[in-house]
């Protein structure tokens, strides 16, 4: 079976500046995938070369196994992408917008799919409407909307939740969730981490041009450091048995270090034998906004 | 096919949504331009026997609105369509570079035809048109407006402001249809202007069209088509290698 998105050794110079350098990347059919990386790392500039917007200066890249510049038809066929500007034709409607990108894909009668894709994202009352009258919100539900007429098996957003109200933001993910789960391949790029770690299986980050991770979500989690315990204790004390976890104190709240969730249940049966009360609790996880600053400062 | 369709459609639509400007405005310019020409000369110049000054003058302003017409279509949409970023949409689709071209040609021409059309009747109020050889007409209107057409695309892939492509339309365009014997024949000019009038293309275009009408001209008609094919087939043959070579659109 062939990659949803395939990438070898990929390179793009715009003038001087090296906008990637020698990007490797291989996501298979039906994974759903984050790309991640600070402003100006190239992501755009790799989706763009995928859609054919961007020639690479060297590499090559395909699409459900299409190269994207010798067998550029059926590498667009199989591609929607969401584009991370918000652009639109001030001409025309929003169904009229959406009939012309059925057109551009060759596909004439779309009406029942556009009409279900209005629903899905919450554009049914304004069908009619011409497109300079949207709100910014919702030109970008047009612009999921028109990259998925063709109902393309690899699915490209570019930032999509920008400016999104939650609200939009929740029904969004939800749709694209339940295209993943009918094996749509999905690749988003976001600046919200919390969204990647939630929806997608795995994550590649990008710096400068470079991948400079690329795991399971778990895995990059996993290899983060240890869970944190905040304590609020009756007398406000930590146990002497204790001090070796203390990471700060702070308000009469104890930061803790924990290895795992295993090891909650020992420090609170210390606690107990202590006789120290437990007033408040809270254990956070490591997160993937964390992990992300981690291997940015690390890779600088 | 569908692809093609589509986006010939879409360019169709785009200047039938603002006709006011895009076919009404050129039209009424034609106009004034016939009345103040024909008002102040037509006691003065004849150019043909048995042909008025205000007939003379009508198949040069058709063809001069179905050119300057059929160049604004195509570059004025693509830069419209660069600027606003909404270009995506179809650089996105499997559209062939062949399709994409033929859809602006289209197009351009129709917009081209249609204000030369347009100019035609409101211009029967004023001068009555004898019309010898329509053949000849249609040949040099469908080839002439494809080859500003192809002019029109390739300024609008090339520009990247409105200004730039301003600056096209008022030191190419406009100069080399006003120079090109619309107003007048070249053999009223000096030998040397006319001399130079031999190398403008749309000297060529006017008066094989004016001869559909009037059945003389300047010039055999099929000189001038052999003049103004070979340029259809090599600015055609560019804007195809511009397009596939994703000059200035494709990064
Ligand atoms: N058309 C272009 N011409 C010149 N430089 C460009 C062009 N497009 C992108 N760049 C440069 O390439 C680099 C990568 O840009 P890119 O848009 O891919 O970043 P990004 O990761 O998408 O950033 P963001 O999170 O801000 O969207 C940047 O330094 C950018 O300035
Ligand atoms: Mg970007």
């Amino acid at each position: 079976m062939a990659a949803a998105i395939r990438v070898r050794d990929l390179a793009k110079r715009f003038g001087l500046l090296e906008a990637l350098r020698g990007v490797d990347l291989e996501i298979g059919q039906g994974e759903f995938f984050a790309l991640l990386g600070p402003n100006g790392a190239g992501k755009t500039t790799l989706i763009s070369i995928l859609a054919g917007l961007v020639r690479a200066s060297a590499g090559e890249a395909s699409v459900m196994g299409y190269d994207v510049v010798r067998q550029y038809r059926e590498a667009r066929r199989a591609l929607g992408v969401v584009p991370q500007e918000l652009v639109f034709d001030p001409f025309f409607t929003v169904r009229e917008t959406l009939r012309f990108q059925s057109g551009y894909f060759g596909i004439r009668d779309n009406e029942a799919w556009i009409d279900a894709l209005l629903h899905h994202l919450g554009l049914a009352d304004k069908a009619d409407t011409n497109m300079r009258r949207l709100s910014g919100g919702m030109k970008r539900r047009v612009l999921v909307a028109q990259a998925l007429v063709h109902r393309p098996p690899v699915i490209i957003l570019d930032e999509p939740t920008a400016g999104v109200d939650v609200e939009l933001r929740q029904t969004l993910w939800g749709f694209i969730q339940d295209l993943n789960r009918e094996g749509h391949t999905i690749l988003l790029t976001t600046h919200y981490l919390e969204e990647a770690e939630q929806l997608c299986e795995r994550v590649a980050m990008l710096k400068d041009g470079r991948i400079v991770a690329l795991d399971r979500t778990e895995n990059l989690l996993r290899g983060e450091a240890e869970h944190r315990l905040e304590l609020r204790l009756s007398p406000p004390a930590l146990p002497e048995s204790l001090r070796p976890r203390l990471l700060q104190e702070e308000d009469g709240v104890f930061h803790l270090r924990l290895a795992d969730y295993g090891e909650l249940e020992p420090v609170l049966a210390e606690l107990r034998r202590c006789g120290a009360r437990v007033e408040g609790l809270c254990v956070s996880q490591p997160d993937l906004e964390e992990v992300f600053v981690r291997i940015m400062r690390g890779a600088a | 096919m569908t692809g093609f369709l589509t986006l010939f459609h879409k360019e169709i639509l785009r200047f039938r949504k603002v006709m006011l400007q895009t076919v009404g405005a050129p039209i009424l310019t034609a106009l004034l331009y016939l009345l103040i020409f024909s008002h102040v000369l037509e006691a003065h110049v004849q150019v043909y026997p048995g042909v008025s000054y205000t007939a003379f003058l009508m198949p040069g302003l058709i063809m001069m609105s179905v050119l300057q017409n059929a160049f604004a279509n195509g570059s004025s949409s693509l830069i419209q369509s660069k600027i606003s970023g909404n270009i995506v949409f179809f650089l996105l689709a499997p559209l062939s570079y062949l399709e994409f071209f033929l859809a602006y040609l289209f197009a351009a021409m129709v917009r081209g035809l249609v204000v030369g059309l347009g100019v035609a009747v409101v211009g029967a109020f004023f001068t009555e048109l004898r019309i010898e050889h329509p053949l000849w007409i249609l040949a040099f209107a469908l080839a002439s407006s494809a080859v500003f057409g192809c002019v029109g695309i390739i300024a609008g892939i090339w520009a990247e402001k409105f200004d730039q492509l301003a600056g096209v339309q008022n030191f190419a365009i406009v100069p080399l249809t006003f120079l090109s014997g619309v107003f007048y024949s070249i053999h009223s000019l000096p030998a040397f202007w006319q001399a130079v009038s031999h190398y403008n293309p749309v000297f060529y275009m006017i008066d094989g069209f004016r001869y559909g009408f009037f059945g003389v001209s300047d010039v055999d008609p099929w000189h001038a088509l052999a003049v103004v094919l070979p340029c259809l087939a090599v600015l055609a043959g560019a804007t195809l290698h511009l397009l596939g070579a994703g000059y200035k659109l494709r990064h």
